[in-house]
């Protein structure tokens, strides 16, 4: 396991649009956080991502970054929602 | 590098929060205030004062924080403190219910919602600093806000005390009475025990027991509403099935306890105690523990069956969680509040739920008759009765129960008592009418049970 404490899953469910997945990473890239992984998939017209993002660059707190993700979020007419890793290394991995 | 986790593994935490009302039902801190101990009672509440608002000053902040990073939302703070009566022990005068108002104002100034501890523990005897506290009650909860009270009567080692019990009808009911404009509400923050656990972080029965360190971080979960679309999405499948799709997914919401217990309990620099993994309601739709019973094949909940579904639900809550936690502890089951239940309000005031179907309910839960709402008109005695024949339950089968009654003054079976909040509202049930005043009058103790000879 890598380090811990820095990483976090970045969700992202909406209707499908132009540059839902511009718009998010460009958050996230002047923010300093580090993209590990995205996966995403379309399910008729639903659009969801989800992100691995590296947070250990990044100059602003969590909380502020939440803010700023959700902002985009409403902009862009999707949910975003951003939760610490060990939520889903808890959950989901013995 | 690979991503760890399947988007259907992602998608499924987040519908438990978003959809389901999956919480964190509370992070209690635990509080000795054994040392605030003092002959004067306006010492003792300064000390009492003093000692939480330092140990809990960071704990509502350290919440919010691990609420905004897991994103799951853990819905209240709490505190437990020593048994009041423990600590007002030295002190021959004054007024117990001082001690209960400076545990209010500590709570107030720290942020917490309620704070659990003016208790005493008289499964064997009172002390008179016991009786003094237990006498106190009344005032202590009509001149506090968040401030919660419990009386442990009986224990499977000590059999049960009935002067206790006996009293604390009397208690219960001066209780409405003082709290009378509000229905009743004090008597929802007065919690009776058989076996009462010493590290349960639910409220109102929560207290710091003898046993436990200095200050201690335990976290009750929640999550009916994740259950019930478990059982909802499997209809139809055999028993042992689905008491293994319940295990688990109380697996996966436990696991959440011990993840916010385990990094609460670091940041605050204090030990982790316990996850309690306990099915508690709310009174929303879908976050019902009737409704889960119900979902699995019962028309109405409280129809024949309900204490068998109860039971399979109860155990496989307990399977699942006690693998996914390092400590479990408090009351750990499924709570069966009915004010705090919308589908066993609902059964109740269809007719299908009434005490004595709750009562058997109980033998096979967690807690007991809980938020029950009762004729204002009901005797001492039958509320000492209730508490009897509920102590007894526990007593022989070596487990906690408790009761938590509420004779709303003026209140007549058909009427509705709302508490507000998470305490929600109550549905008058009726009480036997014939007495139970002479078998309550005798006093006494009834013997701790034999141990062997099971059946």
């Amino acid at each position: 396991m890598e380090e811990q404490g820095t990483r976090a899953v970045i969700t992202v469910v909406g209707e499908d649009r132009v540059g839902i997945i511009a718009g998010i990473t460009a958050v996230l890239a002047q923010e300093g956080a580090n993209i590990l992984d995205i996966s995403q998939t379309i399910v008729s017209g639903f659009f969801s991502m989800i992100t691995v993002a590296d947070l250990s660059g990044s100059a602003i707190g969590f909380t502020e970054l939440k803010g700023k993700l959700e902002a985009k979020g409403l902009e862009l007419g999707v949910q975003v929602t951003i939760q610490h890793e060990d939520v889903f290394r808890y959950m989901h991995r013995i | 590098m690979p991503i760890q986790f399947q988007p259907s593994e992602i998608l499924e935490t987040i519908r438990m929060v978003a959809d389901e009302k999956f919480d964190i039902r509370t992070i209690t801190l635990g509080i000795s205030l054994l040392d605030c101990a003092h002959e004067e009672m306006g010492p003792l509440c300064e000390r009492v004062y003093e000692k939480v608002v330092r140990s809990a000053e960071k704990l509502v902040a350290t919440g919010e924080a691990l609420e905004e990073e897991y994103g799951i939302p853990i819905v209240n703070k709490r505190i437990a403190v020593t048994p009041m009566a423990h600590v007002t022990a030295p002190c021959r005068k004054g007024n117990a219910a001082d001690a209960a108002r400076a545990l209010d104002r500590a709570a107030a100034a720290v942020g917490v919602n309620f704070i659990g501890g003016f208790s005493a523990l008289v499964q064997k005897g009172m002390t008179e600093s016991d009786r003094n506290l237990i006498e106190a009650i009344p005032e202590a909860l009509a001149t506090t806000e968040r401030v919660c009270s419990s009386v442990n009567v009986g224990s499977t080692k000590a059999g049960i005390n009935m002067d206790a019990v006996a009293l604390m009808g009397r208690i219960i009911k001066e209780t409405a009475q003082r709290t009378a404009d509000r229905d009743g509400l004090g008597c929802a923050k007065l919690v009776v025990f058989c076996n009462a656990p010493e590290d349960n972080p639910f409220m109102a029965g929560a207290f710091h027991g003898a046993g436990e360190p200095e200050t201690v971080i335990n976290v009750g979960i929640s999550g009916p509403g994740v259950v019930l679309n478990t059982v909802r999405r499997n209809p139809g499948i055999r028993f042992g099935l689905l008491a293994d799709r319940i295990k688990r997914t109380t697996f996966k919401i436990t696991r959440m306890g011990e993840l916010v217990g385990q990094e609460a309990a670091r940041r605050l620099g204090v030990p982790f105690g316990i996850v309690d993994l306990s099915l508690a309601p709310t009174p929303a739709w879908g976050d019902s523990v009737a409704e889960i019973l119900e979902a699995m094949g019962l028309e109405r909940c409280g129809t024949h069956g309900t204490t068998a579904a109860l039971a399979l639900l109860n155990d496989a809550v307990k399977k699942g969680g006690a693998m996914a936690t390092s400590y479990v502890g408090g009351l750990t089951g499924a709570f069966i509040p009915v004010s705090e239940d919308a589908g066993m309000i609902r059964a109740v005031e269809e007719g299908t739920l009434c005490i004595d179907k709750l009562e058997a309910m109980t033998c096979v839960c967690s807690v007991g008759l809980d938020m029950i709402a009762v004729p204002g008109d009901t005797p001492a005695s039958t509320l000492s009765a209730v508490i009897a024949d509920e102590a007894a339950i526990g007593m022989i089968n070596r487990k906690t129960t408790a009761v938590r009654i509420i004779p709303a003054p003026g209140r007549q079976v058909g009427d509705r008592v709302e508490f507000g909040g998470l305490l929600g509202s109550a549905p008058v049930m009726a009480v036997h009418p014939e007495s139970s005043e002479a078998f309550i009058a005798r006093g006494g103790r009834i013997p701790a049970p034999i141990q062997s000879m099971t059946n």
